[in-house]
């Protein structure tokens, strides 16, 4: 649990939109222009701030799902009762300007110098956002780490990333659970992960993965308990929990 | 919210709280002698660095000054340790006079595991990370020592009247 070297003051800086691209007809990844952007690691997140005609603003934390040395990239699911999200996936075009501050987070991180280490990756909807920026990194590196990933969203056209994450490297693993939908002759898992789809798809516990679970705050209770009855040292897993509001 | 691994289901007969300093128990509770101490229902505001805020959450809790009473210590800084290895620093003065305690009701129940319990720190008046979960006793220190979320580029005191979320706020 080595901490990373303490850094200066987080200041907000101004991104440049250049491009986005839809994912699912709720999710957006957004391309930003930051001069002066210090660099990130993969599996950190920054904060976002729009703020309004009448001087109200909003801040919210999104994972970054470029990997480090790209250009930074963030992908942003609507919430519908969202005070960023909608203006982020709904308004936001090309050119345009919000204010940014990171890279946030030290420990969901994964460096990349660890080759004798497989990676466990589980991800709950839009919980694969710093995956994306986990596999990236490990295909710029030329890394053949081995890696699974084990993705659970509510349907086939839920899934973000699709054409990346079908195409994913030697070494990489990559399976999908639909929770809610399945499309007319899928063979594939279907239900949420479960300890059984995990003793079936995780690497097995005497391999001493390193395993990194993403998602909404029950999935990743799920998960990780899941796995500390499958075996995995607690240590070893590593969680991001999303959530809004909700019961200490 | 803010947890870096799995929620710790320690059995509670294996549970203890202790006051340690460089490095031995000056004091230790097992869980029938910690919840046999005079207890306060306390109602707060609480503040998370994720921006959500919940009004007059309701606790059974142990004052930190009971605690404290029963040990005599010149420290002025506070590690408050954990099961899963977290970690938080707090000043010690942020601690006492009423201001923290050891929660383990929420709500008129028993704290459930995934929200902290069987115990956790509360420290209202600072961001919610500092009312650490799972937690396991406090070392005393002579002089600061960052915990787990300070030493990743969270602010080192959390502050919510001035948003001192990260480093240099």
């Amino acid at each position: 649990m080595a901490g990373t070297a303490v850094r200066g003051r987080l200041t907000w800086q101004v991104a440049t939109v250049d491009a986005v691209c839809d994912e699912t007809p709720s999710v957006r990844t957004i391309v930003l222009s930051v001069p002066g952007w210090a660099g990130h690691a993969a599996g950190q997140h920054l904060d976002v701030q729009v703020t309004a005609e009448d001087g109200y603003s909003a801040q919210r934390s999104y994972s970054i799902a470029s990997a480090p040395g790209e250009p930074l990239t963030i992908t942003v699911e609507r919430l519908e009762d969202g005070e960023v999200s909608p203006y982020l996936t709904d308004e936001l075009r090309a050119r345009d300007e919000i204010e940014i501050r990171g890279p946030i987070g030290g420990y969901f991180v994964w460096a990349g110098d660890d080759a004798a280490t497989p990676l466990l990756l589980v991800a709950g909807g839009s919980g694969v956002v710093p995956f994306r920026s986990i596999l990236r990194h490990r295909h710029n590196l030329g890394s053949k780490v081995p890696i699974r990933v084990l993705y659970s969203a509510r349907s086939l056209p839920d899934v973000i990333y699709r054409a990346e994450l079908d195409h994913a490297d030697e070494g990489v693993t990559v399976t999908y659970t639909l929770t809610r939908q399945q499309p007319p002759g899928w063979t594939g898992h279907a239900g949420r992960v479960d300890r059984h789809l995990l003793a079936e798809v995780a690497w097995p516990a005497d391999t001493d993965p390193l395993t990194f679970v993403c998602g909404p705050t029950p999935f990743v209770e799920a998960v990780a308990s899941s796995l500390v009855d499958l075996g995995y040292p607690g240590g070893r897993i590593r969680t991001e929990r999303y959530g809004g509001t909700e019961e200490p | 919210m803010l947890s870096a691994g799995p929620t710790p289901h320690t059995p509670l007969q294996e549970w203890t709280f202790s006051i340690r300093q460089a490095g031995s128990d000056r004091k230790s509770w097992t869980w029938p002698e910690l919840t046999a101490l005079p207890a306060e229902d306390v109602t707060a505001d609480i503040h998370c660095v994720t921006r959500w805020s919940k009004l007059d959450t309701r606790w059974r809790a142990v004052s930190i000054d009971t605690l404290l009473a029963q040990v005599d210590t010149e420290a002025r800084f506070v590690l408050a340790f954990c099961d899963g290895g977290y970690t938080t620093n707090v000043p010690l003065a942020d601690l006492t006079a009423g201001r923290a305690w050891v929660a383990y009701e929420y709500d008129g129940r028993p704290l459930a595991p995934e929200h902290g319990g069987p115990a956790r720190l509360l420290v209202p008046h600072l961001y919610f990370w500092k009312s650490a979960k799972w937690v396991r006793g406090l070392e005393l220190l002579a002089a600061d020592q960052p915990g787990f979320w300070e030493r990743y580029g969270y602010h080192n005191y959390g502050d919510p009247w001035r948003e001192q979320r990260y480093a240099g706020d």
